[in-house]
């Protein structure tokens, strides 16, 4: 008889008791960050006040939480480069941007990095190429952090390139990298014998200054 | 959504300064806008109510009213703003479109409303977020067949026959609808009676009739007026075999038509009648020939072209089949525990009738549907026990799946169409990413084709859409940084396995493609390369998925040509190149990728980089895709 009504159990929906999710959920909601006053960030950073209320504007039509946290900034990438798998560097940028290390990005964290990047001078922007490297931030740029970052990049460009990806392509980049930068051989970068290295690759100051002053 | 676009663009550019010690060519230079962009507020007018809203944002969507010059045919210069005489509840949704990207429908108004400012602001409704868009298609649905309805029941009085149509053609019309004409309606009515003849007949000669002279037994009517009956029969068949072979005749599709379940129904009624026109009087193949005539009764089901319950009832039995089958295994399983139960309940017992338990099977039945024949009735106490159980049981068995079944039918009726649609929409989704991840890698082709070596300036009167555009440059001067800090160029994925094949191709000559007007030259040495690049883009359109594609729009400047499509006169066409935002069409491609699916509803996940809405340009057909030098001012 028990079968009998068993058999009819097809019939019964599995009722999950979510309130205690929903109400957690309620409150992440109301989290909302507001970015300090228009002045401060005039003077902390080098934009003009109409270049803040416009990056604030789109900022905010994106994340109107006002805080952008790393899921977030792997999908904006990832739409910037669809063609391969853009979340490592996603990572090691987000990692940069997130100065506090608070696992987010808030509107400060963005214009100021931001501020830097366009804006800044060449040995700021050096620093901040220097820290985005450095992974565990412990002053050293060593080979393992480099072949993370190298491939990530060159994750970026997904399988399908001209000429094939054959070999291990990111670690000879990396080799070559080192050749140029470690000047003492010891096997690690210091921020000082990289900003002297860049300093002195005329190419690459001339890429640098391609990027000053956009927008 | 360009508005995504273009907020994360400048981060983007910026943390591209993190590939530069790394890079080992130099970067090229970036695209310069000369124009100072200062956004503007516009105001519109919408039969009294009056909105504002930034330029930038009905920028958006430059395939629509409000995104392209059209708006200015309703600029009114004395109140400086833009005057539309239209529905004003209307307009704020779609305003919001332009606002959010998401397309909502508004429950309380009426579909066809709805769909006629739509048209009007040249919005398409296929970009109508999932929020909204199951009740869109319901209300349209039924709009729709209201309509169809009403027009059925027109076309039923009179109905002109489209001209020039065969006698086949004919033929099958009137086969499909009898009311066209009065030959139909009578063939119609005719064979509808000879299957009632057939069936009554098919009935009658199994009657007693009384029995001949001299005889007492009784004889069924059959073998009295053998003769009769067989005349009948045979007229009838003939009948049926006539309308089957015109209907096979005059069918579109022979095959289909064959395969179909009222021709089955036909062939298995008449056939028994041939068969035994075949078969011999035997002894031992009459008794075959006997179970034959059964089939006759098949001919019944040839109502079902008669009546349109019938069809109904055939098409729930069919779609409530895994029910009815789980009803019946259900009732098995109790029927054989309760016949075991029974069979060794009663063994004790002399003479009883539960000689086994295939023969308790019968008693079970009968108890649980109630019939209670009393063929079969328990002796012993434990029996009648058990007995009493088993029809109480019975009760519930039966009478409960019954509803089920019925509310089965209107929800599996209405969750198969859904499902289908969303199966169909699925294949169109993963379509369309393929197509748009091919797109993207051919827009970048395409600007690295048209010399984004140098820098480009905007002509003035791009400007309508010269922001998209800008932005769609930056985009790709990016990918562009990306490959030389890599010094890898991106491909799609014909041209990488056809690379992977041919090896020895160089590299200047098959990179070039016959498109590019500037080089001048048509190689021809990988035409298939070259056509697959030179054509068509994503004409797709777009809308929010359940899954959170997200999506970004680039967009693909054509310029259609209404002349031959042979690539030999692509130069010469290309004097005339002048950049006119009336002579562009704006395809927008929409690179969409599946990002990881949202499970927790993070706030801090913006709902707009799901970048719905991109809107589809109204000539689909494929586009030549030529060079266009953007001059400068």
């Amino acid at each position: 008889m028990g079968v009998v009504f068993g058999t009819f159990s097809m019939h019964t929906k599995q009722v999950t008791f979510r309130t205690d999710n929903v109400d957690d959920e309620l409150e992440m909601t109301m989290v909302c960050h507001r970015p300090e006053g228009l002045e401060q960030l005039e003077a902390q950073t080098n934009f003009t006040k109409q270049e803040l209320q416009v990056l604030y504007r789109g900022f905010k039509n994106e994340c109107p939480s006002g805080v952008v946290n790393e899921e977030t900034f792997k999908h904006i990438y990832a739409q910037f480069f669809p063609h391969g798998d853009a979340s490592t560097y996603a990572h090691y940028l987000f990692n940069a941007f997130d100065t506090r290390n608070d696992g987010s990005i808030k509107f400060e964290d963005f214009v100021m990095g931001l501020s830097t990047l366009l804006r800044g001078t060449v040995r700021e922007k050096l620093e901040w190429t220097f820290h985005l490297y450095d992974i565990n931030r412990d002053g050293f740029i060593n080979k393992e952090e480099m072949t993370e970052i190298v491939r990530a990049i060159y994750d970026m460009m997904g399988k399908y390139t001209y000429p094939a990806l054959k070999g291990d392509v990111p670690k000879q980049h990396v080799d070559v990298f080192f050749e140029k930068m470690d000047k003492n051989k010891d096997g690690v970068v210091t921020l000082e014998e990289f900003v002297l290295a860049c300093q002195e690759d005329e190419n690459m100051m001339r890429s640098m200054q391609l990027f000053e002053n956009v927008m | 959504m360009a508005a995504g676009v273009a907020t994360w663009l400048p981060f983007a550019r910026a943390a591209a300064v993190g590939w530069l010690p790394l890079a080992k060519k130099i970067m090229p230079k970036p695209p310069v806008d000369k124009k100072s962009r200062n956004d503007e507020i516009l105001f519109v007018n919408v039969s009294g109510l009056r909105f504002q809203t930034w330029k930038n944002t009905l920028d958006r969507y430059p395939d629509t009213l409000l995104g392209s010059s059209e708006k200015e045919f309703f600029y009114n210069e004395d109140t400086q703003e833009y005057f539309f005489d239209r529905d004003p509840e209307m307009f704020r949704h779609i305003l919001n479109f332009y606002r959010t990207g998401k397309l909502h429908y508004p429950r309380q108004e009426c579909i066809q409303a709805f769909d006629e400012e739509l048209a009007f602001y040249g919005i398409v409704p296929d970009i109508i977020g999932d929020c909204c868009m199951e009740e869109y298609r319901d209300r349209k649905k039924e709009n729709q067949e209201r309509l169809a309805e009403d027009t059925e029941a027109e076309m039923a009085t009179d109905t002109p026959l489209p001209p020039h149509s065969t006698h086949r053609e004919r033929l099958w019309r009137a086969f499909e609808n009898p009311h066209t004409s009065t030959m139909a309606l009578v063939f119609y009515y005719v064979t509808g009676f000879f299957i009632a003849v057939s069936v009554i007949a098919n009935v009658v000669e199994t009657v007693p009739c009384r029995p001949l002279k001299g005889s007492k037994k009784d004889l069924p009517c059959g073998e009295k007026y053998s003769l009769a009956f067989f005349c009948m029969d045979t007229a009838c068949v003939l009948i049926f075999t006539f309308e089957y072979l015109m209907r096979l005749f005059a069918a579109p599709s022979r095959c289909k038509f064959m395969r179909s379940v009222m021709s089955v129904i036909d062939v298995v009624a008449i056939m028994p009648y041939y068969i035994g026109l075949v078969m011999p009087e035997n002894e031992d193949v009459s008794g075959a020939f006997v179970t034959l005539r059964v089939f006759r009764v098949f001919r019944i089901f040839k109502f079902s072209r008669h009546s349109q319950g019938l069809r109904i009832l055939g098409y729930t039995l069919k779609s409530c089949a895994s029910e009815l089958g789980f009803l019946l295994f259900s009732l098995t399983m109790a029927i054989i525990i309760f016949a075991t139960v029974m069979f060794y309940a009663e063994k004790g017992t002399k003479g009883t009738n539960f000689t086994s338990i295939p023969a308790s099977f019968w008693y079970t039945i009968v108890t649980m549907t109630t019939l209670g024949y009393g063929d079969m009735v328990p002796n012993t106490i434990a029996g009648k026990i058990f007995g009493s159980i088993c029809s109480l049981s019975g009760v519930l068995v039966i009478a409960l799946p019954v509803p089920v079944i019925v509310s089965n039918f209107s929800r599996i009726y209405h969750q198969n169409q859904r499902a289908d649609k969303m199966r169909a929409q699925q294949k169109v989704r993963l379509a369309r990413i393929r197509l748009a991840k091919k797109g993207t890698t051919n827009a970048f082709l395409q600007y690295k084709e048209e010399g984004g070596f140098h820098v480009r300036l905007f002509h003035d009167a791009a400007l309508c859409t010269g922001f998209l555009l800008y932005i769609l440059y930056i985009h790709n001067h990016l990918l562009h940084c990306l490959e030389k800090t890599t010094n890898h160029e991106f491909t799609d994925e014909l041209t990488f396995s056809e690379m992977c094949m041919t090896e020895s191709v160089g590299y200047r000559t098959s990179r070039s493609t016959s498109i590019s007007s500037q080089q001048g030259e048509l190689t021809s040495c990988c035409p298939r390369r070259a056509k697959r690049r030179a054509i068509r883009l994503a004409n797709s359109t777009a809308s929010v998925s359940r899954d959170s594609v997200q999506e970004l729009d680039t967009l693909q400047v054509h310029k259609t040509s209404a002349g031959p499509q042979s690539r030999s006169s692509l130069n010469a066409r290309t004097e005339d190149l002048k950049l006119n935002c009336e002579d562009r069409d704006f395809t927008a491609a929409i690179i969409s990728i599946p990002t990881p699916p949202a499970n927790t509803p993070d706030d801090s996940l913006p709902p707009s980089p799901a970048i719905p809405g991109i809107l589809r340009n109204s000539r689909t057909s494929s586009y030549i895709h030529e060079t266009v030098k953007i001059s400068s001012l």
